[in-house]
């Protein structure tokens, strides 16, 4: 699997609609077939690709919408079948969601990259508008009226001269038994028409559930009757990536209460890919006890059978420093930056270099990894909060040697995701415990384990140098990068990075005649794994930590300046491939919003226009991720001991069309929650291979006494096709933050996180 | 043997005393809606009452709650003033610290019926969220505090 699939892969699709009745149901089906499939099918290869299930009508009106997406709160689960209620004209309240197993006849269902919506908004409006067209067909039959005199409200269908109604329910059975209509000739809803998508009044589908507690995450899977004789099971794994046990003493453990016995896991083949990282597993009658028992277990690591226990973080950090001012593979290139280096002797020609660095960071979403699995008879079926419930499939079917068609997996909610569920390693533990105590089994790591054997964020140095014309301008920007790359999840030999390149870097909006971008060689010694907003997170931070330094040199406004880097309003030419380009043509990098939502975020927070007092700075950066444009103003007060407060942040969002704009609020909302955490305290750190955090108290994310006061999110009206939103509120936030505390202080960051740098 | 109340109901337990709270309400109880988050007692995820008090029931255990009344957030009877102000407010993302956060917000409304910030500050910043519902949260409780209040109010011109 590579990081295309996993951050930015379309799928390919037809409105290939089937009308079917099952058991007195309407079901409507359509029919996605990815892309690699696709190419290769023909007719005759038709029936290998059943229809799969996405809505039905029973004859008592209620509609059930299948949501293929996994639900980590970023409201995929309730934004698409929003659409599909729009266009299908029904009434909210009496929809049902269905969540999807893993299985390709859903298409790609890796709830990740900011994609859920924007990949499936068109098919979900046709699925709508299909069921939509069928029921107004089948009722005009029943009244011996044309179609074309009927209409619908919510869970009816109207012939508009006689008033007549009938309800969904009452004409879904003979809507069943009608052809179902090619696409063209489907008719969709004007945008004014839309009922739910784009209103204020959309809440998640799950928020009742979630305010009880009754929702259902991964953690409370598999109990009741759902896994009777299910064992709990907690594993120690090796404390440096590949390790293998020399060997173990489980004495103690098994005197423990509760605890049934021991299981080892052997360690990963590499590349480690999703595997399980191996180890002993303490089996017992519940958490508690597995926990318990783990601690009195003696393990002994062959020392000599990884090559990661010289993983320190101090001095990985001088030879990433070190690449990262020698030069490295081009990735995009204009005009001729060195030739305007080489002026820089020249009157008026200035010279400007900045290193920075961001370190490892962990997800530590609040429910850490867990699953229930059970292997019986060949079989596995699994319940786990996963992103990517086929990946939990093609996972365990290779490392248990079994079919992904002989793995089922449920999608439970996630307790938060940002990535790290995307990679199903504690799922197939649970899969390969199972098989070996022929029982089901419940993995539960203790957050412990979540940071210690993370795939972390990436460390990153970055090298940034520019020439400033008479005019205080750049007239060449060289960016380098160099961070271990997350291919080197699947490929031990990737030092390169791959996809991260489109992660804001291959794709600097601004507006300068010589530019170029590198990427520099790097080592993994840990696992390596994409988290909310991936490397835009590092290149964002040195490019616009860069382009406000540049700001101030020039003694110029840093909105002023940043609108002037932007340049003219444009679409930049990007020479890009593969999906990038197809993502290029669907969505051109469009200057004109980019400087809009500048200009809105500087003007609702009053930029320049009121005095903000001592101690006080503003802060601004723009970026473009996930095809959304963001533009952030933190303001921040840093007090006598030099601790920073945020009270206030503005964000102006172009998202294109949005489904649930209150949601996507409580995204951006949350996304500087999530830059503050990274910013003020998010550092992993190795020793010897071993990472240095083990819990809340050395791993700090941001308290509510912490958080910014108020964040204050403006979405800007489009009619454009709807981008992401879960990830791009994130790359602005750290930079805003400390251009502005160079603005309260004149210290400027050059790392993260900022408690590094001595503000006082 | 440890006797005590769950949500009104008499229980009983004779496994290992040490056995965190949390675990016997999730394992055993099979009440789910207390999450575990850090088992130090750093996130608050695993908030429940006490005899009315929050409490983090990853950090106490069973051995302490003898005699006890807990309440676990499937003792709490909804829509809670302060449950319909979360819908009300849409605080959640993916909700799995929400329950924590509610059983601690119902603590402090108790003792305080109309919470300044920074006593919202000071009583919730033991409950993290990763998802940065945060501004919500502290929204969503002063307008349980108003519910509440409507609701002192139209009790006390009933009688």
């Amino acid at each position: 699997m590579t990081l295309i699939e996993n951050v930015s892969r379309h799928i390919s699709r037809r409105g290939f609609l089937h009308g079917a009745l099952a058991g007195g149901v309407f079901v409507l089906s359509a029919r996605l077939i990815p892309e690699p499939l696709w190419a290769a099918e023909g007719e005759a290869a038709a029936p290998a690709f059943e229809p799969s299930l996405w809505m039905s009508i029973a004859s008592d009106g209620t509609v059930t919408i299948v949501a293929h997406r996994s639900e980590m709160g970023c409201g995929s689960r309730t934004a698409l079948p929003l659409v599909v209620a729009d266009e299908l004209d029904a009434d909210w309240s009496k929809v049902r969601i269905d969540q999807a197993i893993g299985d390709p006849k859903y298409g790609e269902q890796d709830t990740d990259g900011s994609h859920s919506v924007r990949s499936n908004f068109d098919l979900m409006r046709q699925v709508g508008a299909t069921g939509r067209f069928m029921l107004i067909g089948a009722a005009a039959a029943q009244w011996n009226v044309s179609p074309k005199d009927c209409t619908t409200e919510p869970h009816f269908v109207v012939h508009r001269a006689s008033g007549r109604k009938l309800g969904y329910g009452e004409v879904a059975v003979a809507a069943a038994k009608l052809p179902v209509p090619k696409t063209e000739n489907v008719p969709l809803k004007k945008r004014s028409q839309w009922r739910y998508i784009g209103k204020e009044s959309n809440s998640l589908f799950d928020l009742p559930d979630i305010v009880t507690g009754k929702a259902v995450f991964g953690m409370d899977a598999g109990l009741g009757s759902t896994m009777p004789g299910m064992v709990y099971a907690s594993v120690e794994h090796p404390p440096v990536l590949g390790q293998k046990i020399k060997s173990y003493d489980d004495k103690a453990a098994l005197k423990v209460p509760g605890v049934q016995k021991t299981l080892t896991i052997e360690t990963f083949k590499p590349p480690h890919q999703f595997q399980p990282l191996g180890g002993v597993a303490v089996i017992a009658d519940n958490t508690w006890a597995a926990f318990k028992g783990r601690k009195s277990l003696k393990v002994e690591w062959d020392i000599s059978s990884s090559p990661h226990a010289v993983y320190n973080s101090a001095p990985f950090r001088k030879t990433l420093e070190a690449t990262s001012r020698k030069p490295g593979k081009v990735v995009r290139n204009v005009g001729d930056v060195d030739a305007e280096f080489d002026k820089g002797g020249k009157i008026g020609f200035r010279i400007i270099e900045a290193e920075y660095y961001t370190p490892h960071l962990a997800h530590v979403s609040m429910e850490p990894p867990v699953a229930v699995a059970e292997y019986r008879d060949g079989k596995v079926l699994a319940w786990a909060p996963t992103q990517n419930p086929q990946a939990v499939q093609e996972t365990i079917a290779g490392v248990l040697g079994i079919q992904k068609e002989d793995v089922t997996c449920h999608v439970t909610l996630l307790g938060g995701g940002f990535g790290r569920k995307s990679k199903p390693d504690q799922v197939a533990e649970a899969a390969v415990l199972s098989k070996q105590i022929g029982k089901p089994v419940k993995v539960v790591w203790s957050r412990e384990d979540d940071i210690h054997f993370d795939f972390f964020h990436s460390v990153a140095a970055i090298y940034m140098k520019a020439a400033i014309g008479p005019d205080g301008k750049p007239t060449a920007w060289l960016q380098r990068t160099v961070y271990p790359p997350i291919n080197s999840t699947f490929d031990v030999s990737a030092t390169y990075a791959d996809d991260e390149m489109g992660l804001g870097w291959n794709n600097l909006p601004f507006d300068i005649p010589n530019h170029r971008a590198e990427n520099g060689p790097a080592d993994y010694h840990v696992r390596i794994g994409w988290l909310r907003s991936v490397a835009n997170i590092y290149h964002a931070f040195a490019i616009h930590s860069f382009a406000d330094e540049l700001a101030k040199s020039a003694n110029k406004d840093s909105v002023q300046y940043l609108l002037e880097l932007i340049g003219p309003p444009r679409i930049v030419s990007l020479d890009l491939k593969g999906d990038e380009a197809e993502d290029a043509k669907n969505y051109p990098l469009d200057t004109a919003r980019l400087r809009r939502v500048v200009e809105i975020a500087a003007e609702k927070s009053g930029w320049g226009k009121r005095p903000i007092g001592k101690g006080r700075g503003m802060g601004i950066a723009a970026h473009r991720s996930f095809l959304t444009y963001v533009a952030t103003v933190v303001e921040v007060e840093v007090d006598s001991r030099g601790q920073v407060h945020i009270p206030n942040v503005w964000t102006a969002v172009d998202a294109g069309t949005v489904v649930s704009p209150d949601n996507v609020r409580n995204q951006f909302e949350g996304a500087a929650v999530f830059g503050t955490s990274l910013a003020l305290f998010g550092e992993i750190t190795a020793t010897n291979g071993i990472i240095d955090q083990s819990n809340f108290h050395n791993y700090q994310i941001a308290r509510m006494n912490r958080a910014p006061r108020h964040v204050e999110v403006h979405i800007v009206e489009s009619e454009a096709p709807p981008a992401g939103v879960g990830e791009p509120g994130v790359p602005p936030f750290a930079p805003a933050l400390c251009n502005a505390v160079f603005a309260a202080t004149g210290k400027r960051v050059r790392e993260l996180p900022l408690s590094k740098t001595k503000l006082v | 043997m440890i006797r005590f109340r769950v949500n009104g109901k008499e229980k009983t337990f004779d496994g290992d005393p040490d056995m965190p709270l949390l675990w016997y309400l999730r394992d055993v109880a099979e009440l789910t809606g207390t999450k575990f988050g850090c088992g130090m007692a750093l996130c608050g995820a695993c908030t429940v009452h006490q005899n009315g008090a929050a409490i983090r029931s990853c950090a106490t255990p069973m051995k302490e709650v003898g005699g006890a009344e807990i309440t676990t957030i499937e003792g709490i009877a909804p829509m809670h003033p302060v449950q319909k102000a979360w819908m009300e407010i849409r605080v959640p993302q993916c909700g799995y610290c929400q329950t924590g956060q509610i059983m601690q917000a119902i603590a402090l409304l108790k003792d305080n019926k109309n919470p300044s910030d920074q006593d919202i500050d000071t009583a919730m910043s033991g409950n993290l969220c990763r998802c940065g519902t945060y501004q919500r949260i502290r929204a969503a409780i002063h307008q349980a505090a108003k519910h509440q209040a409507v609701r002192h109010q139209s009790a006390m011109e009933t009688a």
